[in-house]
C-alpha cells in the first residue's frame, strides 16, 4: 500500500454481547469509528460514559483524504488529551498563497495574532490522526468493535434497536442513544429514510498525494489557470513524512477511471513538478462533491454527526473540522440529559445550533466551489474579471474565494443564550467560542483554554464568589488575578475583562452569559436557561 | 428608494460616448471581459449593499419589460 505508512491491522474479536445470544442494552453506541465518531468516543469515555463504537473496517482512513484540521478542532482535542501527537506529527501552516497564471496575487494570514496555544492549521494525513484518536479511545476504555457491520436501525420509543453483521455471523444490540457518526453514505440515515438535500457539483477533481523533497514552504498553495494545468485549479500542500498533496481540477468531463492511470497523473505532476524533480505517487483519487444536509440532526434517540448529518465541498477544510465541533456540542449535552440533569430538549439545541453550524459551513463551501468551478459563462466571466482586478486592486483580493478556511460557528441566536444586558466590546458574545490567552497558573506557564477544561465555569475579572451548585450542576469559579494570572494582559483584552467583568462558560467553551458584575440569582437563571430547564429561573 | 435613478452624470452624452468608445476595438468576449471588470469596480466605489441590490433589480427588470412589450404587440396586432 503506502510507502511511508504502515496501517496498522485491528482484529475483530467477538465481543460478550454477541457470545451470549441476548439483545443486550448499552447507554451509547457509536456507528463510525473515523475522526467524528472516535472524537465522539473520547469525549463521552471521558466523562464517565460506557461507550461502544463499531465500524465496519479493520483499519484507520485509506488514503491521506481529509488532511487539514483547524485550530478549533485542535483545541477540541486538546482538551480531550489528543492534541499534542498531532500537532508534533503534523506541518504546521497559516499562510495562503492565491496565484493566478505564474503570478501571485493574493495571500492571507489565518491566524495574525499570537497568543494562542493551537496553531491555525496543521496538515496531517488522516491515517495518523485516526491512529492517535483510537490510541487514545483505547487508553480511555472505549470498546472498539472492529468489522463489525450494522445493517438494520430500528427507532424505538426510548432505544434503538440495531442489526450487526460479523466475521462471525449477526448478532443484534440496543442503545439508549446512537451515535450515527457512519459518514456521508451513512446506513443509518438510509435505515431511518431520512433525505439528504442539497446540491451536486459536476466537476471532478483529482487528488494526488506525492512523496518528494520539495523546497516548498508549508503554505496552502492554490493556482488558478496556472501554466502547468491550464484553464483548471490546482492545489497545493505539505503534509507530514515529505508527503505533498496536490489537487488538480479536472473539469466535468474527464474519466475517472483513466485519470486515476500513472499513465495520465505522471504527466501532469511533472508538468508541475519540473522534469527532473524526483517524486513517488503514493495515494491517487478523482472525486466529484455534494454540498447538503439533514433538515435536522436530531431524531428521538438517534443524533447524527459529521459527514452523516452534512456533506460539504473540499474547498475551506470544512469537513472532518465541522464534525468535530458537532461531537464538542453533543457530548456533554448528552452526559446531562443521561444523568437527569437537563431534560432531552437539551438535546434539541444540539440541532438548533449545528444545524446552523451546518448552513454556514454549507454556505462558504458552495461559494468557493462556485468561484472556482463557475457553473455559467457569466458566473465565469465575473470569476476572471474579480482575477484579472486582483492583481493591481486591493478591494478584489477580498472576493478571491479559493476556499474560506474553517472557523467554528458562533451560536448567536442559539436558545441557550442568555442574551446581553449590559455593554461589551469585542468577539466573546454569548454563542461564540472562548478564545485562547496565555496565562499562569500556580506559578507555571500555561493556556485558559486547558483550565476551562469541561465543566461549567464562571470566568471573573473580579472579587471570587464561592463555588456555586445549581440542581446538581458545580460552577467552578476561575478568577483572574487569583486562579490564572493574565500575564500578557490577553485574558483582559480579548474578553473585554472591566472590573467586575463575569463569564458563564459552557463545558464546549461557549459563552452561555455574561454580565459587568456578579449576581448569583443570574447566574443561576443562565445556567438553566443553558441547560434548557424549562420554567427554571433558579 | 437608495439608488439614484434621476440624471446625475454631467455630459451624459459625453459619457455614452466614453463607454462606446471603450468597447469600439474589443471582440465581443474582450467586450464581455470589460463590462464584468468595469460592473465591480462601480460597485465596490459605491460600496452600499442596498444601492447595489436595487441597481441589480433595475438591470433585471429590463429584459423583462422588452418581453412585456412584445406580448403587449403580439397581443395587439
Amino acid at each position: 500500500m503506502l510507502k511511508t505508512y504502515d496501517y496498522p491491522e485491528f482484529a475483530y474479536r467477538p465481543s460478550a454481547d454477541q457470545e451470549s445470544g441476548l439483545i443486550r442494552r448499552h447507554p451509547v453506541i457509536i456507528v463510525g469509528a473515523g475522526p467524528v465518531g472516535l472524537t465522539a468516543a473520547i469525549d463521552l469515555a471521558g466523562q464517565g460514559v460506557a461507550v461502544v463504537v463499531l465500524d465496519e473496517d479493520r483499519t484507520v482512513s485509506v488514503g491521506s483524504r481529509a488532511v487539514c484540521y483547524a485550530k478549533r478542532a485542535l483545541e477540541i482535542w486538546d482538551r480531550l488529551g489528543c492534541a499534542d501527537p498531532m500537532v508534533d506529527k503534523g506541518v504546521v501552516w497559516k499562510t495562503g498563497k492565491v496565484f493566478r497564471r505564474d503570478r501571485e496575487i493574493y495571500r492571507f494570514d489565518l491566524l495574525p495574532e499570537d497568543g494562542h496555544r493551537m496553531p491555525a492549521f496543521i496538515n496531517l494525513q488522516q491515517y495518523y490522526l485516526e491512529e492517535y484518536l483510537v490510541r487514545r479511545a483505547e487508553a480511555l476504555g472505549v470498546e472498539l468493535r472492529w468489522r463489525e457491520k450494522v445493517t438494520k436501525v430500528e427507532p424505538r420509543d426510548d432505544h434503538v434497536r440495531l442489526a450487526i453483521e460479523t466475521p462471525e455471523g449477526a448478532y443484534e444490540l440496543e442503545a439508549d442513544w446512537l451515535i450515527a457518526a457512519d459518514g456521508a453514505k451513512s446506513l443509518v440515515r438510509q435505515e431511518l429514510g431520512l433525505e439528504f438535500r442539497g446540491q451536486a457539483f459536476n466537476d471532478r477533481f483529482l487528488i494526488a498525494d506525492v512523496v518528494m523533497k520539495a523546497d516548498f514552504p508549508p503554505e496552502r498553495w492554490f493556482w488558478f489557470d496556472p501554466p502547468f494545468h491550464r484553464r483548471q485549479s490546482t492545489l497545493l500542500h505539505m503534509q507530514a513524512d515529505n508527503v505533498w498533496r496536490i489537487d488538480f481540477q479536472l473539469g466535468p468531463d474527464a474519466d475517472p477511471e483513466e485519470e486515476k492511470t500513472r499513465e495520465k497523473v505522471i504527466p501532469r505532476l511533472k508538468a508541475m513538478l519540473g522534469e527532473d524533480t524526483e517524486f513517488e505517487l503514493e495515494w491517487v483519487s478523482v472525486y466529484t462533491f455534494q454540498c447538503r444536509r439533514l433538515d435536522r440532526f436530531r431524531h428521538g434517540r438517534v443524533l447524527f454527526a459529521g459527514d452523516a448529518a452534512h456533506q460539504v465541498s473540499p474547498f475551506g477544510a470544512r469537513g472532518a473540522n465541522s464534525g468535530v465541533q458537532d461531537t464538542d456540542n453533543l457530548a456533554w449535552k448528552l452526559k446531562l440529559v443521561m444523568e437527569g440533569k437537563a431534560p432531552a430538549a437539551l438535546l434539541d439545541s444540539y440541532d438548533a445550533e449545528r444545524v446552523h453550524a451546518a448552513k454556514e459551513n454549507l454556505l462558504n463551501s458552495t461559494r468557493s466551489t462556485d468561484f472556482i468551478a463557475p457553473k455559467s459563462e457569466a458566473s465565469r466571466a465575473f470569476r476572471d474579471a474579480v482575477l484579472d482586478l486582483a492583481e493591481d486592486h486591493p478591494f478584489a483580493q477580498r472576493l478571491v474565494n479559493s476556499g474560506r478556511l474553517s472557523v467554528p460557528a458562533t451560536y448567536t441566536d442559539s436558545p441557550l443564550n442568555t442574551p446581553d444586558e449590559d455593554a461589551f466590546e469585542g468577539a466573546m458574545t454569548p454563542g461564540s467560542p472562548c478564545s485562547d490567552a496565555p496565562i499562569r497558573r500556580n506559578g507555571k506557564p500555561g493556556w485558559l483554554l486547558q483550565l476551562l477544561g469541561g465543566g461549567f465555569k464562571l470566568l471573573c475579572f473580579g472579587d471570587a464568589p464561592a463555588p456555586l451548585e445549581v440542581d446538581g450542576i458545580e460552577i467552578e469559579p476561575l478568577t483572574v488575578g487569583a486562579d490564572l494570572d493574565d500575564v500578557a494582559a490577553l485574558v483582559a483584552q480579548r474578553y473585554d475583562g472591566g472590573p467586575g467583568t463575569v463569564y458563564l462558560i459552557r463545558p464546549d467553551q461557549h459563552v452561555a452569559a455574561r454580565w459587568r458584575r456578579f449576581d448569583e440569582a443570574k447566574v443561576r437563571a443562565a445556567l438553566n436557561h443553558a441547560l434548557a430547564r424549562r420554567g427554571r429561573t433558579q | 428608494m437608495k439608488l439614484n435613478t434621476e440624471p446625475n452624470i454631467a455630459r451624459p452624452d459625453d459619457f455614452y460616448q466614453d463607454l462606446i468608445d471603450l468597447h469600439r476595438d474589443l471582440t465581443d468576449e474582450q467586450s464581455r471581459q470589460v463590462n464584468a471588470r468595469l460592473i465591480l469596480l462601480l460597485a465596490n466605489h459605491i460600496g452600499d449593499r442596498e444601492v447595489l441590490r436595487e441597481a441589480m433589480k433595475a438591470a433585471a427588470k429590463i429584459p423583462h419589460r422588452v418581453v412585456d412589450r412584445l406580448a403587449d404587440e403580439r397581443a395587439s396586432s
